[in-house]
């Protein structure tokens, strides 16, 4: 069993400047109630866009975008994987940033959204070139491991393990564990805790 | 060769080296609870999948339970949603639950420890970031998404990246009226939030070596605060002294057998770490945050930094938080006015934390206007406080004495902030709306100062109500 393949992915933009945006903003807590993740693609950034009536997901011209341009630290905090669920039930299929928070970048990468970090230099370029030309195509391919947007093409980084992950289709972490078999069973047998030291 | 406790733990733990060269670790010790976990149970369900080691993993329910009244059903129908759900997600798979009046439930990472679970050597996982609480103990503590939980109920196993490790020294007597989580909070202001990602976090030096486990789950509590999903302390003879006895602990024979191995886990004299930070304990004030992240604070005698001072990267943010706190640089946190003193959270809710709350307390009344509140960890925490007649002393000073959960900390049940309410809290996160109010301001401090708060009504400093 493996999960889809991902080289590409290629849509317009959303910038979101500043850093350390923490999970509680991307979701807030009160949404948290429920047993399910659907519906939270509704109050993605619920309370900073009622604080912001600019926020760039406020904004009408940002509307089907698929690639979230963030900077430093994106995703801090809780362990919630609601957070990249109500990113990815927006539309977001893959972040752009100069880096990210551990917790929710394995969460991204186990529902297959790659999180790329770019330079800070670079960063700031795609957040202003989409805010400009919000209509603009931008390419994150992870077999170059670069992002084209119009008539430039900037360097990419993520860790090799997990770009092979989204190439070989092995991003869905469950069936890649499931195939050691009784090496689980194995590996328990030998620690003290479970074998009464 | 002399290895760390990392290197140790991690090896034991490896099922073997993934195609992606990440690792594949077993999980010893699998916490769950009513938030994250629901939908990884529907995953399982959907792929036909059984849970592949049911007793190593269990479950409690702490996020969205109220704290005034217990009883079920609970008013709100979603919370009693999510309970109904982990109840017959625990009963389908066969998990073990600490429900509601078990005697045993709290927030996850208080009962983890207090029941026995969380032992040195072992790897723990939890959809929750503050898992790292768990690393007190010496074990390999780190929190989860949901999809990870599916995972572990799947296999037992994560696939992961082996961490860089940093030894984060700290050396020296802590003065009167300053706390372990005094400590973390000055570790988080110099490392930065970020300083941490891509590292595990070990404790060491004298202050560490001198902590209670209580002191030490605080600090390693806030490890992720500061980037770093793992911190942990190598196991003592403070750390044997608390296991000793408690639920799930070896018993007899098998416990000394297990100090033996506990001994041999912990970090060799020599081993290699990747990076050094040191910290002098007898130099620490209280600290209180003045920000949106727990990065942001100052000692309770410095004024808030000027953003025009600190690096350009930072300033924008560093403005952002002024803005929103409506503090101003150079101000001091001393005199603030507060709207509520929250007690709890798995940061600071255990015994010793509301000892050192009530001594503040004790005699005094809670200022006028102020909604004061203390929610215990967890159901032995409630017991053995109020064994002591901590409550009394809490209630006789005006503030509630709730039963426990997550509660405030991050305001999923009633226990919200109101409006732009500036709440004295003693939990972990001063994030923008953390605490139930989109435009609330949370500032993170110790229980004993936000003792203090509550009693003053502003915020003071805690040292001249212990004199």
């Amino acid at each position: 069993m493996t999960s889809a393949v991902i080289r590409e992915i290629v849509g317009r933009g959303i910038p979101l400047p500043g850093d350390d945006i923490d999970t509680d903003r991307i979701i807030p807590g009160r949404f948290l109630r429920s047993v399910t993740f659907e519906g939270l693609e509704a109050h993605v950034f619920e309370d900073d866009r009622q604080q912001n009536p600019n926020h760039p997901f406020n904004q009408q011209k940002y509307r089907g975008a698929s690639l979230l341009i963030v900077g430093r630290n994106f995703g801090c905090g809780s362990s919630r994987e609601h957070a990249p669920q109500a990113l990815m039930r927006w539309g977001i299929r893959g972040l752009i940033g100069e880096s990210f928070a551990e917790i929710f970048f394995a969460n991204c990468t186990a529902i297959g959204i790659p999180c790329v970090t770019v330079s800070a230099e670079d960063a700031r370029w795609l957040q202003e070139i989409v805010a400009a030309h919000p209509e603009l195509e931008l390419h994150l391919n992870l077999e170059t491991m670069t992002v084209r947007a119009g008539a430039r093409t900037i360097a990419a980084w993520m860790p090799e393990g997990v770009r092979r992950q989204f190439l070989e289709g092995t991003w869905n972490s469950t069936f890649v564990l499931l195939e050691a078999g009784e090496a689980i069973e194995r590996t328990a047998a030998r620690l003290p805790y479970l074998t009464g030291f | 060769m002399a290895e760390t406790l990392l290197e140790k733990v991690w090896r034991l733990h490896t099922v073997r080296e993934l195609p992606s060269g990440q690792t594949q670790l077993f999980i010893g010790v699998h916490l769950i609870h009513e938030v994250t976990s629901p939908q990884a149970f529907s995953m399982l369900r959907e792929l036909g999948l059984k849970v592949r080691f049911p007793n190593r993993t269990f479950a409690t329910i702490d996020h969205i339970v109220p704290t005034d009244s217990q009883a079920r059903p609970f008013a709100d129908e979603l919370a009693e949603q999510m309970t109904v759900a982990l109840m017959k997600n625990c009963r389908d798979f066969g998990i073990t639950l600490f429900d509601l009046g078990s005697g045993r439930q709290g927030i996850v990472h208080v009962i983890g420890p207090e029941l026995g679970l969380t032992q040195p050597g072992m790897t723990i996982a939890c959809g929750d970031s503050h898992t790292s609480t768990h690393g007190a103990f010496g074990a390999l503590a780190f929190g989860i998404g949901t999809s990870q939980v599916r995972d572990v109920l799947a296999t037992q196993c994560l696939a992961m990246s082996k961490p860089k490790l940093r030894r984060v020294v700290v050396e020296g007597t802590l003065p009167r009226g300053v706390y372990a989580k005094d400590i973390i909070l000055a570790i988080i202001r110099r490392l930065g939030v970020k300083g941490g990602v891509g590292y595990a976090y070990e404790y060491a030096g004298s202050t560490i070596e001198a902590m209670t486990m209580e002191e030490r789950m605080t600090l390693c509590n806030m490890t992720i605060e500061g980037g770093a999903r793992i911190g942990y302390v190598n196991p003592d003879r403070t750390t044997f002294e608390y296991l000793r006895g408690r639920p799930f602990a070896p018993q007899g024979e098998a416990f000394e057998r297990a100090i033996q191995w506990w001994q041999q886990i912990a970090s060799d004299p020599g081993a290699h770490y990747d990076d050094e930070a040191h910290f002098d304990a007898s130099a620490l004030q209280p600290m209180v945050t003045w920000g949106i992240n727990p990065g942001q604070s100052v000692g309770v005698s410095e004024p808030i930094p000027n953003p025009e001072e600190v690096p350009e990267a930072e300033r924008a943010a560093y403005w952002e938080a002024l803005e929103f706190m409506s503090f101003k640089p150079g101000q001091l946190m001393l005199g603030t006015p507060i709207d509520v003193a929250f007690i709890g959270s798995c940061t600071n809710s255990r015994l010793s934390d509301l000892r050192v709350a009530a001594e503040v307390v004790r005699g005094r009344k809670v200022a006028r206007g102020v909604r004061a509140l203390v929610v215990p960890g967890s159901e032995a925490v409630a017991r053995a406080a109020e064994a002591e007649g901590l409550h009394e002393i809490f209630q006789e000073a005006g503030f509630e004495w709730r039963k426990p959960g997550c509660s405030m900390c991050l305001g999923m049940n009633p226990d919200r902030l109101r409006g732009r309410e500036i709440c004295a809290s003693s939990s972990n996160r001063n994030f923008k709306g953390r605490q139930g109010s989109p435009t609330g301001r949370t500032l993170l401090m110790s229980p004993a100062m936000v003792a203090a708060a509550a009693i003053a009504g502003e915020i003071v400093d805690v040292r001249e109500m212990l004199r």
